[in-house]
């Protein structure tokens, strides 16, 4: 599979999900974000990083990136587009995601492992979790906390929208186990067709042992059977 | 001509900020302090001659796109 890394101004973990799809055996390269084209690629990633500096808002000035018509496009054609992290803030940014992220309720940026609870195996990016699975992820962020409005988190959870939650080792949706004041603990969702979906937890910094923890591999092979049924429905 | 836009948090949003900056504020022995909401205010410096019917057009355009974020946000636009 051809794995699109977006890059922009201070984007800086783009690295990390080239690293992450190439360690899984795929091909990945980075798009900058002045080009118009998204070439081959079979996903998106929008990395993490503080783009633009995080100015006037976090992911305000990258959305309208010229590369961002290109992925509103593949979007829209039914590519799988996943933000992490200022990539998630992007995608909200730019209207392709539901709901907004606010500055951390606390006021401090966390770096640390949080538990995540896939809300939904309903999903490319969720349907190899194995059920009950608690995935144990980094996070590291300032501006993590999930708002939309009560209308819009109804249609959320009526239409399964709500990928990731945070929870604690059993994973309880507790408030303690919710690390920036997310409402209803969401760590990440998805659009209404399901094919773009942002986290603010960086399953590309969990595909190693080495780094604490390999839950993250979940997500891309979730990603990987979804684009394989995909060609497979073509080719049939 | 100046076009001067407040940016401000909605009701429905937590504040942390706000909350500090009001915890702060009572501990530095102000009374009276029921609230504070932090926002944002931008000045756009505009070229001479600018129709401000225009001007007010393009930037409640620019301000609701870009320069606010509508979910989360509201703004007050004037023009001067």
């Amino acid at each position: 599979m051809n794995f699109a890394v977006l890059q922009f101004p201070a984007s800086n973990c783009d690295q990390d999900a080239i690293h992450a799809a190439r360690l899984l055996g795929h091909s990945a390269r980075y798009i900058w974000h002045k080009e118009n084209s998204l070439g081959d690629a079979d996903v998106v990633i929008v990395p993490g990083g503080f783009s633009y500096g995080d100015y006037l808002r976090c992911g305000a000035i990258a959305r309208f990136s010229p590369v961002m018509q290109a992925v509103k496009q593949f979007a829209d054609n039914g590519g799988l587009v996943l933000g992490v992290c200022n990539g998630f803030q992007v995608l909200a940014e730019a209207g392709l995601l539901p709901g907004a992220l606010v500055r951390n309720r606390d006021l401090q940026f966390h770096c640390e492992h949080i538990f995540l609870k896939p809300a939904t195996t309903d999903s490319p990016f969720t349907n190899k979790i194995p059920a009950g699975k608690i995935l144990r992820i980094p996070i590291a962020h300032g501006e993590g906390c999930y708002f939309a409005d009560e209308e819009t988190l109804a249609k959320l959870k009526a239409n399964n929208q709500i990928l990731w939650q945070y929870c604690d080792a059993t994973g309880n949706l507790t408030d303690t186990a919710n690390p920036n004041g997310s409402l209803l603990n969401i760590a990440g969702v998805c659009n209404e067709r399901r094919n773009v979906a942002g986290l603010m937890p960086h399953p590309e910094r969990a595909c190693e042992p080495l780094l604490a923890s390999d839950d993250g591999k979940l997500i891309f092979e979730s990603i990987f059977a979804a684009l394989e049924k995909k060609s497979a429905a073509k080719a049939a | 001509m100046k076009a001067k836009i407040i940016i401000t948090p909605k009701k429905a949003v937590v504040d942390p900020q706000g909350k500090t900056v009001q915890g702060a504020l009572e501990q530095m022995g102000y009374k009276g302090v029921t609230g504070v909401h932090v926002g944002k205010y931008i000045e756009i410096d505009l070229a001479p001659g600018t129709d401000p019917a225009a001007a007010q057009r393009a930037l409640n355009d620019a301000a609701h796109k870009f320069l606010s974020n509508p979910i989360i946000e509201d703004y007050k636009l004037e023009i001067e």
